[in-house]
């Protein structure tokens, strides 16, 4: 684990440094309601404070399962790391926790589709016409994973995880080509998901498990979480360090 | 058992912009106004953890509950409508301020011709211009007379911006100077010169500068963080209507608004409307409101399945054309464009804006000859610069594998290197395209779902095809090494998005046979109720709607001001 706890610092810099650029407080006006507030001036003594008696190394806690068994874990583990291989740029899905990210996101909101509609009647639709079945997502991947475990088995007499790289991407491939008779589920939609979330787990914020140490964002080159860009915008392009939602966490 | 309520002089129905500027300027006149919001009660400080695209973006933090309400969708009368159960095509607001909290800010007037669209089009080409099916229809006002309540909302909502050459006549400037240009604004602009195009820079609500507007509120200038469409502004530089109308409508004393509060029924005696019934979505209790005047400020959905399901209006029937409640739904033909892959250039794309970006008109309206076209009307071409966030933005050129090793190696490359120039095309309404009530399927409190008949047309095709050619040509001459344009528009489908522009449905016009409401947005079969929004619109223009949403709200006001002190029929 890279050590994240000097971030403080230049983080109540650039906030100050923000307010300067901005001229928010010029005139005497108040404007918007909101920008006052954003900065979390008055509370330094206890950040140090935190930072203090934080250890200088710790566990990630969070990397545990919520909703995959050891085996799924690590199916989705070798699959997203076809997806999105570690190479030259840096990390891969692997590295970056993607599998944990997907583990995460399937035990809340999203794995029980709970703001989807999800009331009957059940129809096979249009194409045009999206998703219809009955299932949730953390279903589809709790099938579609031992249907890969099978289609690994028939086609190579090994587990999936035990396959070679261009022999887990024909699998993969079979899925998305809806080559893999399944009669539950869609094995071209379940590769989609499955590319999708790969994608989530790599670029969204490290909070959610997924881009661990911001890796992603950096070899996008992509900043992350800043206040503003309003000194930068009329110029050319500018690599900028990421910073995170954690920054902006008012203690 | 319903408890009733003593009677208010206006209930309003939906707190968004219509909602939001009918409530201001009708307090502001010493009336007392209810407005009913089934979401939650929303202020700036909610977005100080905004720059979270999994949350927002792709997991619509801020949009309607689809598991409580959705719609349902056919592409045509012999299928079998089914609900959208994900979200996809378009994203459905909630909570104080509706969809104009989580909008771009892209504050357009549509052009004098969309006003006359068929009155012009007849004049010009002949009535053969006009394909079967095609119910273009005029507004029942024109451009012109509109022309002060667009100003109106402009100065309200501080619009940034600089006159577009090819649009209607403006009596006054926009009140704040446009938005800072990027490097790559620059490029556009320059090669749409060259191409003998018109460029100018997009009117904005994000703010250039901090401002005060007549109404006395203040807001601070836009910072150009990337996070405007589906997010909140947390500097309350993006106008919306929670931090513009509403706070003006609040401080009179005479503005209640009441969240949590789903209306459901529009309540009506005779010829008059006489309230609302509505559930209080946190006990479950069904309460009566009774009003003077009701005004139903929903998002096009809900604006017309509240009349259908209230008996309110004649139904649209599409087997003849008769009647008018959900007549004319269209939407917005948003996949003509191109993407450009620049190998020796690179951008700071992560910054932005939602009304960041340089627009042509050249192709948009009738501002150029459709004799031998196989479509009318048009669209706007821009190049937007709204901040492109990293999951929904891995574009490769085409050719290049999905995922895997390549993928990864291209996208990286190519992740401040490719410039997406895209079109808002128009959408004309058809005979077979409308609106009216799920047979099936019940919303969370067991009302009927609305069901959407629609699907592209040949018109659109032609439109999206000529549109995505010409954006092609804007980026080559940008100097992009590799270009992919679109080549044919499938069929419409629900599944990836393409705009929240949805129009239609309580059409205005100056026929009662053929429009549900006059041109104050007040209904031609029951005086005391108004119903504004995009639902009034009698097709989609090749813009944003908010501008004209917001001109029309600011009519709708001044029709139920001047019906409150006379009574009848406004026009």
């Amino acid at each position: 684990m890279v050590d994240e706890t000097k971030k403080e610092i230049p983080e109540s810099v650039s906030r100050r440094k923000f307010i300067r650029n901005t001229g928010y407080v010029v005139g005497g006006v108040v404007v918007g309601g909101a920008v006052g507030s954003l900065l979390p001036f008055g509370n330094k003594t206890k950040e140090i404070k935190n930072n203090e008696t934080s250890p200088t190394k710790s566990e990630n806690f969070n990397q545990a399962l919520m909703h995959f068994t050891q085996e799924q874990f690590n199916i989705v583990q070798a699959a997203t790391e076809r997806i999105f291989p570690e190479d030259e740029n840096g990390p891969g899905a692997k590295a970056l926790g993607v599998a944990f990210f997907i583990d995460h996101q399937l035990a809340g909101d999203w794995g029980f589709n709970s703001r989807d509609y999800m009331q009957a009647p059940f129809y096979k639709g249009e194409k045009v016409q999206g998703y219809q079945g009955r299932l949730k997502r953390r279903e589809i991947f709790d099938i579609a994973l031992q249907e890969m475990q099978n289609h690994s088995m028939e086609k190579y007499k090994k587990k999936f995880t035990d396959l070679s790289g261009d022999e887990q991407d024909a699998v993969l491939k079979d899925f998305e080509g809806d080559k893999v008779n399944i009669t539950t589920i869609s094995p071209s939609g379940f590769f989609n998901i499955l590319r999708s979330s790969t994608l989530e787990g790599v670029y969204s914020d490290p909070l959610y498990g997924g881009n661990m140490n911001m890796a992603g964002w950096k070899m996008k080159n992509y900043p992350g979480n800043q206040m503003a860009y309003s000194d930068i915008i009329e110029k050319g392009y500018k690599k900028i360090a990421p910073q995170s939602l954690r920054d902006h966490l008012a203690h | 058992m319903v408890k009733k309520l003593p009677k208010v002089d206006v209930v309003i129905i939906g707190v968004g912009w219509a909602g939001g500027i009918i409530a201001s300027e009708l307090t502001k006149k010493g009336l007392n106004v209810v407005g009913l919001e089934r979401g939650k009660e929303r202020k700036t400080e909610d977005y100080y953890m905004v720059h979270d695209e999994l949350r927002y973006a792709l997991r619509y933090e801020l949009m309607q509950d689809l598991s409580k309400e959705t719609i349902t969708f056919r592409g045509n009368e012999r299928t079998r409508a089914l609900p959208m159960r994900q979200y996809g095509s378009f994203l459905l607001g909630d909570g104080l301020g509706g969809a104009g909290v989580h909008w771009n800010g892209q504050t357009f007037r549509f052009l004098p011709y969309d006003f006359e669209i068929r009155s012009k089009t007849i004049e010009k080409y002949g009535k053969n211009k006009i394909p079967k099916g095609m119910t273009i229809q005029d507004w029942g006002i024109t451009y012109d007379e509109l022309e002060p309540y667009f100003d109106r909302f402009e100065k309200i909502a501080g619009i940034s911006g600089e006159e577009n050459p090819l649009g209607g006549k403006r009596s006054a400037k926009y009140p704040t100077p446009p938005m800072k240009k990027s490097p790559q604004m620059n490029d556009f602009e320059k090669a749409a010169k060259q191409l003998k195009l018109h460029p100018y820079i997009v009117p904005s609500a994000n703010l250039s500068e901090s401002y005060t507007n007549p109404d006395g509120i203040s807001r601070a200038a836009c910072q150009y963080c990337g996070y405007c469409e589906r997010f909140g502004c947390e500097y309350g530089a993006k106008a919306d209507p929670v931090v513009t109308v509403i706070p003006v409508a609040k401080k009179t004393g005479k503005f209640e608004i009441r969240t949590h509060s789903n209306v459901r029924r529009i309540l009506h005696s005779g010829k008059k409307a006489t309230g609302v019934m509505y559930t209080d979505v946190t006990t479950g209790e069904d309460i009566e409101q009774p009003a003077d005047i009701v005004v139903l400020t929903g998002f096009v959905f809900n604006n017309v399945r509240l009349l259908l399901m209230s008996n309110i209006g004649s139904p649209y029937n599409p087997s003849n054309g008769t009647g008018v409640i959900g007549k004319n739904y269209a939407y917005q033909v948003a996949k003509g464009g191109a993407v450009g892959f620049f190998d020796d250039k690179e951008f700071n794309t992560f910054a932005g804006a939602g009304a960041l970006g340089v627009t042509i008109d050249d192709y948009n309206g009738d501002n150029f000859d459709h004799s031998n076209l196989g479509f009318i009307h048009g669209g706007m071409i821009q190049y937007n610069q709204s901040g492109m966030r990293p999951i929904q933005n891995n574009a490769v050129p085409s050719g290049t594998p999905t995922w895997g090793k390549d993928f990864k190696k291209t996208s990286i490359k190519y992740a401040n290197r490719y410039l997406s120039v895209g079109s808002q095309g128009s959408s004309m309404p058809f005979q077979h395209h409308y609106l009216d009530l799920d047979p099936t399927y019940k919303d969370a409190y067991g009302d009927p779902l609305i069901r959407i008949t629609f699907d592209f047309e040949e018109q659109d095709q032609n439109l999206a095809k000529f549109l995505a050619g010409k954006c092609g040509d804007i980026l080559k001459e940008m100097g992009a090494n590799h270009v992919d344009v679109l080549k044919e528009l499938g069929p419409y489908e629900i599944t990836t998005y393409q705009s929240t522009h949805n129009t239609g449905g309580v059409i205005m016009g100056a026929d009662p046979n053929t429009s549900a409401v006059n041109n104050y947005l007040q209904m031609w079969d029951m005086d005391n109720l108004f119903v504004v929004g995009a639902s009034a619109f009698a097709h989609n223009s090749g813009y944003n709607p908010t501008g004209t949403v917001g001109a029309l709200s600011y009519r709708a006001a001044e029709g139920i001001l001047k019906y409150h002190k006379k009574g009848g029929s406004l026009v």
